[in-house]
């Protein structure tokens, strides 16, 4: 359309002519019809010119041209009895303004639909306006030109696709319609008056000129346009801003930015436009350079994957069966039956476990799940060491230990040696102490080392106390994410977070950890089963002749699957541990003092042997401890088989063929159909039971002793008197005795 | 809309709040079939009797419990952010076309997201409170107010660009919303019943 104005050239000359240059948007727009205005491109630079003239700032413009519009009434939009819309077509035309070519008009129809990206309403401005915008490229090229358009009111510029800047003509913008003469007499120099009715009018008003068809009632149109524009410039009282510099804004920004189906987003670039508001007003001072929490992030993880020392790498890799697990094959697997974690989520705790490996010195390493936190989530791998490795730690605490009883048998004689001055010695001896297995046996096999999120170290769990996993029974509390946080509870747990954390770790290992028969098979020993009366064999390694079941057997019955995490007894431990088999020494000492008091023996625990079948796990209620599927009914050739634990929701396992695997993902709580019930505190101790032993009484106060002091000498003298007769010697002594 | 296999869908039949009331008194895990039917053994005498006389079974199945139990976790913690909702003068409430999204710095807010059923606490806001809302957007509840505190978790994943609220009473409620896009949703993927235990467990 380069040609919009293709009205006669003359009009286009002026109109190019004009400074306003806009013409030129509008001028092709005219003719073209809207497209141009898109482009604003063919001879568009009229807009710039304009805008030139007016500029983006064009609003000054507008205010001087204003005095040539002004006397346009912008308002007439109805008046030539044109809908606006058809207004813009006569804007398009209008860049015309030849009122009598209508037909440029109409051929600038198009540009109305070319400012109709500005905002429809413009379209019917458009026209009209010609000279308000400069931006106006799109003005179709009508008056919008005009700077004098412009104050046409910026919606003639919207509309011709003037700058939306131009807002400063309000006026214009209703003049749009109403004339295009007027703005476009600004630039249509050469076509004669177009009257507002005709369509084109006021389009393409080259030689706009002021006094040109200012004709028809020009003191009220004048008025009418200034109403117009007042209107627009009208501040909201929300938001301070008024409507003719959110058009012009508006305008501006699409005519800079040229999208495609503008119409279509309109709201959205009104809204951006608004928004951006706020943007402008921080322009002098410079934002520091916000890092995005995603770069952050990233930053973390950048060290997964940068590679480890070049040293670590080659041990790796000479060693052939590498302790790290194929995460993401599990994962894999496990995403067949709908658990897991996300893809991004499982490489990077793959990384991570490559790390901790070539960090620690692990035998097997193998990632164990994630239990869920309120702040933060934990990330938990499980890890056995080489053997020997491991007792730099246990030192420390046996250490810790060992002074400690050292205390109490220095107290103990210390005691002994004072008892006449001492109080009463307590003769309560608290329940003995359960000591915890041995690292790398019972439920302290493996080793734990969490983290919040992959990147972050890893830190390596403590090792449980069946005190700890007795009372973290009896209690259930949400994990924080944070290690260090106090267990608030009833009783109170012996620890802290990672205690509790571990406890629940071990509880978990015991109860769910599942292997297809066979593919474990105990050791060969001789001579375990002495020990510990029948404590079972607790060790048991991979059996090289496994022949996986198929995986329909496998979810059929629950007997395929057997347990290799070892129960935990209701001590606390895997292995009963007998308290009353004490050291000898102490053994002694109490023989001949409480002996009698001695609670009875504990009645020795026995819990389901290594590897007992899933067949023989009790249910719940009615429901059965694991619920079995395979992962899928569709192609039974490549199915999983999959398993659920019922009594630990979150806990999961699957096999297919020879390869199996548990994971749990959940809270890292137990299942209950009861509602949770916290021990209640014990019984307030009772006192002594009172009985008249124990009463006190009053002492007797004086005259109480006096009296019975008195009562008793009298019964006294009575019975000396009645010895008087018998003695008189006594009545003597008896007086003197007074 | 209920499926078993995900492939044969059939529509459920909508909650009552009788349903809702008799679920509730119903323990213990979904057996998976729909025809099941539980027995109500927890009723008090009083109950038993009223029901008695209504002449009511007190088998209730399977399928109406699932139906209660999703009512109520939709009631309880359906979630939406706030704004991506706008009440209109005349009191319809209809998704809003042009929410972009909640800001970084507002999606760890719990105050940013609200309960999408009716609100209960709305109007026991002070008139101060009540003056700085919007009332196109800020007429649900918001989370802040749930009882008891801290019933729900908020965490940011995916390196801050995803922030996903855990509901605490409803375990496996997961409600997940992309900051500065219109992505948000929440999914349930559970046993099905409700945390008692939540006041022990904070």
């Amino acid at each position: 359309m380069a040609e919009p104005h293709r009205d006669p050239p003359p009009r286009a000359v002026p109109r190019e002519e004009q400074e306003w240059g806009r013409r030129d948007r509008p001028g092709p727009e005219q003719d073209s019809g809207q497209p141009p205005l898109a482009d604003s491109g063919p001879g568009r630079e009229p807009y710039q010119p304009r805008q030139s003239e007016p500029g983006p700032a064009s609003y000054v413009r507008q205010g001087a041209d204003e005095s040539q519009g002004l006397g346009k009434h912008i308002y007439q939009p109805p008046a030539p009895g044109r809908d606006p819309h058809q207004a813009q077509d006569q804007r398009g035309s209008a860049g015309q303004t030849h009122a009598p070519g209508h037909e440029l008009y109409q051929s600038q129809s198009p540009s109305p639909h070319l400012y109709r990206p500005p905002g429809a309403e413009q379209a019917s401005y458009k026209l009209q306006i010609p000279e308000l915008n400069s931006s106006q490229r799109y003005l179709l090229g009508q008056g919008s030109h005009h700077a004098q358009e412009s104050r046409q009111s910026m919606y003639q510029s919207y509309a011709l696709g003037l700058d939306p800047y131009q807002t400063q003509e309000p006026k214009s913008a209703y003049r749009t319609y109403a004339v295009g003469q007027d703005p476009y007499q600004a630039y249509d120099g050469g076509h004669g008056p177009y009257q507002p009715h005709e369509p084109g009018y006021g389009l393409y008003q080259p030689g706009y000129s002021p006094y040109d068809d200012q004709i028809l009632d020009p003191k009220s149109r004048t008025l009418a346009i200034q109403n117009a524009k007042a209107f627009l410039l009208k501040s909201s009282t929300a938001s301070g801003m008024n409507l003719y510099d959110h058009l012009a804004n508006m305008l501006t920004k699409i005519l800079d930015e040229q999208p495609t189906n503008a119409v279509d987003i309109i709201e959205n670039i009104s809204k951006d436009v608004k928004w951006a508001q706020f943007q402008k007003k921080m322009d002098t001072l410079r934002d520091e350079h916000e890092i995005l929490p995603t770069f952050e992030a990233a930053e973390k993880r950048k060290a997964l994957f940068l590679k480890a020392n070049g040293e670590g790498d080659e041990e790796l890799e000479e060693e052939g069966e590498t302790p790290l697990p194929n995460v993401m094959e599990t994962a894999f697997y496990f995403e067949q039956a709908g658990i897991g974690l996300s893809k991004d989520e499982s490489y990077h705790i793959f990384l991570a476990l490559k790390k901790l490996i070539s960090v620690q010195p692990v035998r097997t390493c193998r990632f164990w799940g994630k239990i869920l936190g309120l702040e933060m989530n934990y990330i938990i791998a499980e890890v056995q060491y080489h053997e020997g490795e491991e007792e730099e730690e246990t030192e420390d605490e046996e250490g810790i230990e060992e002074g400690g009883k050292g205390m109490g048998e220095v107290e103990d004689e210390y005691e002994k040696n004072e008892k006449e001055d001492e109080p009463p010695k307590s003769t309560y001896k608290p329940p003995p102490v359960i000591p915890k297995e041995e690292n790398g046996t019972g439920a302290n096999k493996y080793v734990y080392f969490v983290c919040n999120e992959p990147g972050k170290p890893w830190v390596k769990l403590p090792p449980v106390t069946p005190a700890q996993i007795v009372c973290a029974r009896k209690i259930k509390k949400f994990f924080t994410g944070r290690l260090d946080a106090p267990v608030v509870s009833f009783p109170p747990f012996p620890g802290n977070e990672a205690n509790y954390l571990r406890a629940q770790i071990a509880r978990i290992s015991a109860g769910t950890h599942i292997s297809p028969i066979g593919f474990y098979q105990f050791a060969e020993e001789e001579g375990d089963e002495e020990e510990e009366g029948g404590g079972g064999r607790d060790t048991y390694e991979e059996n090289p002749d496994f022949q996986p079941p198929s995986v329909a057997e496998m979810v059929d019955s629950l007997s395929m699957w057997v347990h290799h995490g070892q129960s935990i007894l209701k001590q606390g431990r895997c292995v009963w541990f007998n308290p009353f088999q004490k050291s000898e020494e102490e053994e002694e000492e109490e023989e001949e003092e409480e002996k009698a008091e001695e609670p009875d023996e504990l009645q020795q625990e026995i819990g389901p042997p290594l590897l007992t079948p899933l067949s023989e796990d009790e249910g719940i209620q009615n429901i059965p401890a694991w619920t079995a599927q395979s992962s899928t009914n569709l192609i039974p050739q490549y199915a999983v088989a999959v398993l659920q634990s019922n009594r630990w929701p979150g806990a999961y396992a699957f096999a297919a063929g020879k390869k199996f695997d548990n994971i749990y993902i959940g809270w890292g709580h137990k299942y209950s159909p009861e509602n949770h019930a916290p021990a209640l505190p014990p019984p307030v101790q009772a006192e002594y039971p009172s009985g008249p032993e124990i009463t006190e009484t009053r002492d007797p106060t004086l005259e109480e002793e006096l009296a019975f002091r008195a009562a008793k000498e009298e019964a006294l003298a009575a019975a000396e008197e009645e010895e008087d007769e018998e003695d008189d010697v006594e009545d003597d002594e008896e007086e003197e005795d007074d | 809309l209920g499926s078993l296999n995900c492939v044969e869908w059939s529509l459920l039949p909508p909650a009552t709040e009788e349903m809702v009331a008799r679920a509730e008194q119903l323990k213990g895990r979904f057996h998976g079939d729909p025809s099941f039917e539980y027995e109500c053994t927890e009723i008090n005498a009083e109950d038993a009797e009223r029901l008695f006389e209504g002449g009511k079974e007190l088998m209730i199945k399977e399928e109406s419990r699932l139906v209660a139990t999703i009512e109520q976790i939709d009631r309880a913690v359906g979630i939406i952010p706030r704004g991506a909702f706008v009440k209109t003068p005349l009191g319809s409430v209809h998704e809003n076309r042009n929410f972009e999204g909640l800001s970084l710095t507002e999606a760890k807010k719990l105050s940013s997201y609200f309960h999408f059923t009716e609100p209960v606490n709305l109007k026991d806001k002070t008139l101060l409170e009540k003056a700085d809302l919007d009332p196109s957007t800020d007429f649900l509840d918001s989370l802040e107010h749930d009882i008891p505190p801290g019933s729900w978790t908020v965490q940011l994943e995916k390196g801050d660009t995803v922030v996903v609220l855990r509901s605490l009473l409803w375990l496996g409620l997961t409600f997940y919303h992309v900051p500065m896009t219109k992505q948000y949703g929440y999914v349930y993927f559970g046993t099905g019943e409700k945390n008692l235990d939540l006041p022990f467990m904070l």
